[in-house]
């Protein structure tokens, strides 16, 4: 038996990308020397039984039976993180939230009645207790890191919940409103994934959900100003954090 | 539940490890005669084809890559060229070289992280790639290695490794200037180097003799190895026009888990993914990948499943070779990208995604908006032909195998088409099938 901490790696619904993030977390075999991995099926065919120190959780709920397993895993676990928009605020499968799940199940499906699922898809926080969200889509290797290695020595993880347009301004990297009048989710977003799209010259879809206090009127106000007719500014709102509550108050505010 | 009869033996694996999502599979035999099997899947259903209706079709591209984590590119190109061809526009050259390059980067993280983490552990009967590497430790380092090679150029080209963000419906949102490019070279080089050297070591594995008799198809170029590029065509004289594709590939929502059925019209269950472009397409290969594979021990097409893991890693040899190539010849193209301007109609495209045939269709308004979409994941295509394997295989080794060791021949002829569950899931249906 090993004492290390045990580490355990959870999905619901979601599309692996932050898992792959845990899996080049340092590379995996450094991982592996600091903690015992005791469930991560994406990797491994070996299953540790429970209690576990650490349980990262990936996905939203969506289904019956995963409102049940996330009671079942919070149970059996000492600390539990959250990663990624699905996990901590429903995904872009949280689109359902704002239609009609039947409507979903008839379009995709030739038997609606075959397919088991929640008129929802909720962030894990909406059924247990987290001890830590960890934003984007996906999340980045480096600022998981931050909190595997923060929970592992016992402390609060850095990850500054500031606006992406902070670090954009500190690398110099040109405004994409300012000098081309492209729409950009950038000051109302989280920082935290090395601020990618102005870089490529396109406008921030998101992807890290709202940051801090944001001021998503006069975010809002902008992109009218800027021409971006109501039904875009709406589908701009609702991406992948679309049900985030900063996110999802301010679009329904244009619909 | 009724007690089964006593010479029925029933394997289950109640979860299925090392593959991308999360499934099940459930055989029973009677004797040494398979009577059922299933895989199951118990993947929540994420509703893709509605959530893409009313959305712009410039945000296809984003959205759909989130339907997989290992291979959104995939996605997104198949996205990007079926709505092109709505707005009836091409995009080549340059700008067509730099969605190879993407791609390749793809193909590289994507078969590496299947060929060393995910499938090798199985052929040295180690649960994971952390035990392989207290015996193999070089060459799990190597395929990390190369799995960064790969990353290396999505992170480059596509801005970040898992959901690049600069994919666009007409090129990219910015192109890299050749000196960008360059650092990439030494890298690549490395990689391919390592690649030839693992393909060398992983033909001296011990691959369990059985063979499939699936009707393989992938896209066919007569120009090149393909990725994005093609006609359908298969095994058994198969040769479509992808426009026609949702007349001949034919799913059935049935129920019970296993039962989505893509088949063939008239034809029945067929197979997508390396063994399949191997198939049809070894003869266009380059030159190193086509010299590697024969070194490899494959002269010609081959039907053993467990080889999967050679055509692989030949794929990942030509993968970084036309990658290298792409950025040879690269010139800095004088616009990211083509404007093309929305129109009504129907799109379709194919790509070659890691694990097989990719096939995306929509159907956008006036003003852009998609009305409907339609998305084929390889691996809802491969299923029945996967349980035909389970069959096989369990006939095969019942025999000789033990329980435990059956088990694990079974999960890893799963393994053998590196399903990607996360994406075949939102067609299937979830919940667990019991035994009668
Ligand atoms: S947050 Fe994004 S990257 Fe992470 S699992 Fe969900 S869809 Fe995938």
């Amino acid at each position: 038996m090993s004492d290390r901490p045990k580490l355990a790696v959870w999905k619901f619904a979601s599309c692996d990308g932050c898992q792959l993030s845990v899996l080049d977390t340092e590379e995996l075999l450094l991982l592996a020397e600091r903690v015992e991995i005791s469930h991560f099926l994406e990797v491994t065919r070996a299953v540790v039984a429970g209690p576990y120190d650490i349980s990262i959780v990936e996905g939203s709920v969506t289904t019956a039976h995963d409102a049940e397993r996330i009671r079942e895993i919070r149970a059996s676990s000492r600390a539990l993180i959250t990663v990624g928009a699905c996990a901590t605020a429903g995904g872009i499968q949280a689109l359902r939230n704002f239609g009609d799940v039947e409507e979903y199940r008839r379009v995709v499906y030739a038997r609606p009645d075959w397919i088991e699922t929640l008129a929802t898809s909720t962030a894990i926080a909406e059924h247990v207790t987290v001890d830590y969200e960890l934003r984007g889509c996906p999340v980045t290797t480096r600022q998981l890191e931050e909190v595997l290695g923060a929970f592992l020595a016992g402390r609060r993880p850095a990850i500054p919940a500031y606006s992406a347009c902070v670090p954009c301004k500190r690398q110099g990297t040109v405004c994409v409103t300012v000098a081309h009048g492209t729409p950009c989710l950038g000051p109302i977003t989280q920082a935290g994934c090395g601020t990618i799209c102005p870089k490529y010259t396109r406008g921030c879809y998101g992807c890290f959900g709202p940051s801090e206090s944001p001021n998503t009127a006069a975010l809002a106000a902008q992109a009218q100003e800027l021409g971006v007719e109501r039904p875009e500014l709406v589908r701009l709102l609702r991406s992948f954090n679309a049900d985030a509550e900063a996110f999802r108050e301010e679009s329904k505010r244009h619909e | 539940m009724s007690e089964p009869e006593p010479e029925v033996k029933t394997i289950h694996v109640e979860a299925l490890a090392r593959v991308e999502g999360e499934g099940a599979l459930r055989v029973r035999l009677r004797g040494d005669k398979v009577e059922d099997v299933q895989l199951e899947i118990y993947e929540p259903p994420r509703f893709f084809e509605a959530l893409l209706a009313g959305r712009s079709w410039l945000e296809a591209p984003d959205i759909t890559a989130r339907i997989c984590g290992i291979c959104p590119v995939a996605y997104q190109m198949s996205a990007v060229h079926a709505l092109e061809q709505v707005a009836g526009v091409e995009v080549d050259g340059q700008l067509g070289a730099l969605r190879r390059l993407l791609y390749c980067g793809e193909w590289i993280e994507s078969h590496a992280l299947h060929v060393f983490m995910l499938h090798a552990p199985d052929f040295f009967g180690c649960a994971d790639a952390i035990e392989l590497a207290k015996t193999q430790r070089v060459w799990v380092e190597k395929g990390l290695r190369i799995r960064r090679a790969g990353n290396a150029i999505l992170a480059l080209l596509g801005g970040r490794a898992i959901h690049p963000i600069n994919v666009r419906v007409g090129g990219f949102y910015r192109t890299p200037t050749r000196a960008e490019l360059e650092p990439l070279v030494p890298q690549l080089t490395g990689a391919r180097d390592e690649a030839l050297e693992s393909l060398e070591w992983l033909s001296g594995l011990d691959f369990p003799e059985v063979e499939g008799d699936w009707e393989l198809v992938a896209l066919v170029h007569p120009d090149e190895y393909p990725m994005i590029r093609g006609r359908l065509g298969s095994t058994h004289g198969l040769d479509l026009h992808v426009d026609d594709f949702e007349e001949h590939l034919i799913e059935a929502h049935v129920e019970h888990s296993t039962a989505l059925h893509a088949t063939l019209a008239g034809r029945g269950p067929y197979l997508t993914g390396p063994l399949a472009r191997f198939a049809l397409n070894h003869e266009r290969l380059g030159p190193l990948a086509a010299d590697a594979a024969r070194r490899a021990g494959l002269r010609g097409p081959t039907r053993n499943p467990f080889r999967s893991i050679l055509v692989r890693m030949v794929e990942v040899v030509q993968a970084l070779d036309d990658a290298l190539g792409v950025i040879a010849g690269y010139v800095q193209p004088p616009r990211p990208h083509l404007d093309p301007a929305p129109r009504a109609g129907i799109g379709r495209a194919a790509t070659e995604a890691p694990r097989g045939t990719l096939l995306h269709r929509y159907e956008l308004d006036a003003a852009g908006t998609i009305l409907t979409a339609r998305i084929m994941p390889p691996t809802s295509q491969n299923q029945p032909s996967i349980e035909a394997d389970l069959v096989r295989v369990v006939e095969a080794f019942a025999g000789e195998l033990d329980d435990a060791a059956l088990t694990w021949r079974c999960e890893q002829a799963v393994r053998n088409h590196d399903p990607c569950i996360s994406c075949a899931t939102h067609f299937l249906k979830l919940e667990l099938e019991r035994l009668p």
